[in-house]
């Protein structure tokens, strides 16, 4: 048990380690000057110079590399051209309407995922199983931001039922005040049930479009690893044994077959958070992806760092949690080390 | 092992002369016979009887060759031509997938963009291809200090999300088109190096490879005559299956600004342009190139399951 703990956080503290290494040599080991990347394309000679004094790229690389992780360490990522802030300040204030984003759209797509997926392995073969495999077929070929504005298209043009699908509150609602920064969360807890409603509304199409989107992975495995432990010994002995199908299925099988699918959420949050870029644009989703994307197209150098930078620890620290996890559910997992 | 040369032969159109050769040694009683255009041509008619929806997946594939390759030829507009007068109209018998913003001709700019969206999607996957292969199969078989940094520097890109990295590599290399295709090359290469790697790796001690190296071929001769050619099916198969990933990748990346430059037709751009006129109600300037784009996708996946069925039975979900 501890030797796994022990080797999961080394393989932790190596991804991150990796991390920081990739985004360092992004900038300063590539050709092009890093100082011009830094000042911005309007910079004056002069303005570059100093950049390249402030940041010490006149020192040697390793200099800089220590630098650099020193830097990080005491949370500066630098200074956002287009907004005048701090990046991190920016990303902190961002950070929670992506968390809120991308957590709805995991918690729907689980919710019919793998319901779908169960169903489609115990009715093999049947008009549920090929509505599981379109489902499957179909999400995958769908670009994301594209299934947005589909969306957006119905449900707001033509149907009237969603809001303008701009940003996460009408501009009539104040945001509540903070607590979690999860506007739901914190409506709630204000007790404002309006601007409760509004938030979801704002909400659903953007999360809907998430889910669509990682539906197709998590149904896929779902069905898959139910196949196998439906054709398993276990599953045989337990029906023999004359135990209801209800129970069989439940508590025996489906335990069973959710390892493979927790496996398959790491896979899912890498796409996760790369569609909630796409899908932040789309619904000009005030998160850390469209922050990313503004400065991308300023060519503003230090908020783009800063976001791959948190998007890459989150996404480490999210596969350590399903890792975990994993050992939470499955005790063979802590015996076997 | 029958399936094999034949899936190899078929998916390798474009070079099965160099394959047929190098598949010789390993599989020589099923190779000799197949070898030039009839035999390729009779491979897939075998594969596409195999099963019906791979057939309808291959037709998809010829018509965007086909609209790759003459597309500029066969349009009724010229692609950048703006025409004020008929700005942001609907379907109609002369446009039929309607007009955008600036009066230009849709169906030409959809059917014209393929050529770019399947340059970017190859390039890219073919890029991987050789340097994910070859150094995931030199890490599988010659193990050591290769393979401890082939499959470290795969951790390394896996510790990110792919599309998160992509952003961050095409802004540190510059916003160009071959950036794009570096980026998408860049991000695929931990599923090409490990699956090359694991498939070169269980090949290492088999029995075919002991006797070359008895018979006095040195190891990168093994490796290249007899460890690859028994890799290439399971490879192509990972490229056809990651193909529709690099085409919604590419097109991701442009869709948020990145790489290619209006008024260059090419679908993402195409899909960002009309997104703000889909609350407005104009669905088609992003409805179709979207659509395009999705059957694109859609054909790669198809295909790509398909080979993969018939390769490998085994992993059928």
């Amino acid at each position: 048990m501890f030797l796994r703990m022990g080797k999961r956080v080394g393989i932790t503290l190596f991804s991150i380690a990796a991390v920081i290494v990739i985004t360092f040599a992004l900038t300063r080991i590539l050709p092009g000057d890093t100082a011009e990347y830094f000042a911005g394309p309007a910079a004056t000679k002069e303005a570059i110079q100093e950049v390249r004094v402030k940041l010490g790229l006149d020192k040697p690389k390793y200099q800089q590399f220590i630098r650099y992780v020193q830097d990080l360490s005491r949370g500066d990522f630098g200074q956002s051209l287009t907004t005048g802030q701090p990046v991190i300040r920016d990303l902190t204030a961002r950070l929670p309407a992506s968390a809120e984003l991308t957590l709805a759209g995991l918690i729907v797509s689980i919710l019919i995922a793998i319901p779908l997926g169960v169903l489609a392995a115990v009715k093999e073969g049947s008009f549920i199983d090929h509505i599981s495999r379109v489902v499957a077929t179909a999400g995958v070929s769908l670009p994301v931001f594209f299934t947005g504005l589909l969306l957006s298209y119905f449900f707001y043009f033509k149907l009237g039922w969603a809001p303008s699908p701009l940003g996460r509150l009408d501009i009539i609602y104040s945001a509540p005040p903070q607590v979690t920064g999860f506007y739901l969360i914190d409506s709630l807890i204000a007790g404002d049930l309006e601007v409760f409603w509004a938030a979801l509304k704002q909400l659903i199409l953007p999360a809907a479009t998430l889910a669509i989107f990682s539906l197709a992975p998590i149904t896929r495995m779902t069905r898959a690893s139910m196949l196998a432990v439906l054709s398993s010994d276990f599953v045989r002995t337990a029906r023999a044994s004359g135990l209801s199908t209800r129970k069989v299925i439940l508590t025996y099988a489906f335990r069973n077959a959710l390892l493979p699918v927790i496996t398959t959420l790491g896979m899912v949050f890498s796409f996760l958070l790369g569609a909630n870029v796409l899908v932040e644009k789309v619904f000009a989703w005030p998160g850390i992806g469209s922050y990313a994307v503004e400065a991308l197209i300023a060519s503003d150098f230090a908020p783009v760092q800063g976001f791959v930078l948190v998007m890459a620890v989150m996404y480490v620290l999210l596969n350590l949690m399903i890792d975990l996890l994993y050992g939470v559910i499955d005790p063979r997992v802590r015996m076997a080390a | 092992m029958n399936s094999h040369s034949r899936i190899t032969a078929v998916s390798t159109v474009a070079r099965a002369p160099k394959v047929a050769v190098a598949v010789k040694p390993a599989e020589a009683a099923s190779a000799a016979q197949t070898s030039g255009l009839s035999a390729v041509l009779r491979q897939t008619k075998y594969v596409i009887s195999e099963n019906p929806i791979t057939g309808f997946a291959f037709a998809l594939f010829l018509l965007f060759a086909i609209a790759a390759i003459f597309g500029p030829w066969i349009v009724p507009y010229d692609p950048l031509a703006t025409n004020t007068a008929i700005q942001l109209q609907p379907p109609s018998w002369a446009h039929w997938f309607g007009t955008d913003q600036y009066g230009r001709d849709l169906f030409s700019r959809v059917v014209v963009a393929t050529r770019l969206d399947m340059t970017i999607a190859i390039t890219s996957v073919a890029l991987v291809f050789v340097l994910g292969g070859i150094s995931g199969i030199a890490a599988g078989y010659f193990g050591g200090w290769i393979d401890i940094v082939v499959s470290r520097l795969a951790d390394m890109i896996m510790a990110f999300p792919l599309f998160v990295l992509a952003m961050g590599i095409v802004a540190a290399l510059g916003n160009t088109v071959t950036n794009i295709v570096i980026a998408t090359a860049i991000i695929n290469f931990p599923l090409y190096a490990r699956i090359a790697r694991a498939e070169a790796n269980v090949r290492r001690e088999a029995g075919f490879v002991m006797a070359a190296r008895l018979s006095g071929n040195s190891e990168w001769r093994i490796l290249f005559s007899q460890i690859l050619p028994n890799v290439m099916p399971i490879m192509v198969v990972q490229m056809s299956l990651t193909m529709g990933y690099a085409v919604l990748n590419a097109a991701g990346l442009s869709f948020i600004g990145l790489g290619v430059r209006p008024p260059t037709p090419e679908w993402g751009i195409m899909v960002a342009d009309g997104a703000g006129y889909i609350v407005s109600g104009e669905w088609w300037v992003a409805l179709f190139p979207g659509l395009t784009l999705m059957l694109a996708v859609f054909c790669f996946n198809l295909l790509g399951d398909g080979l993969r069925d018939i390769v490998d039975p085994q992993r059928r979900t």
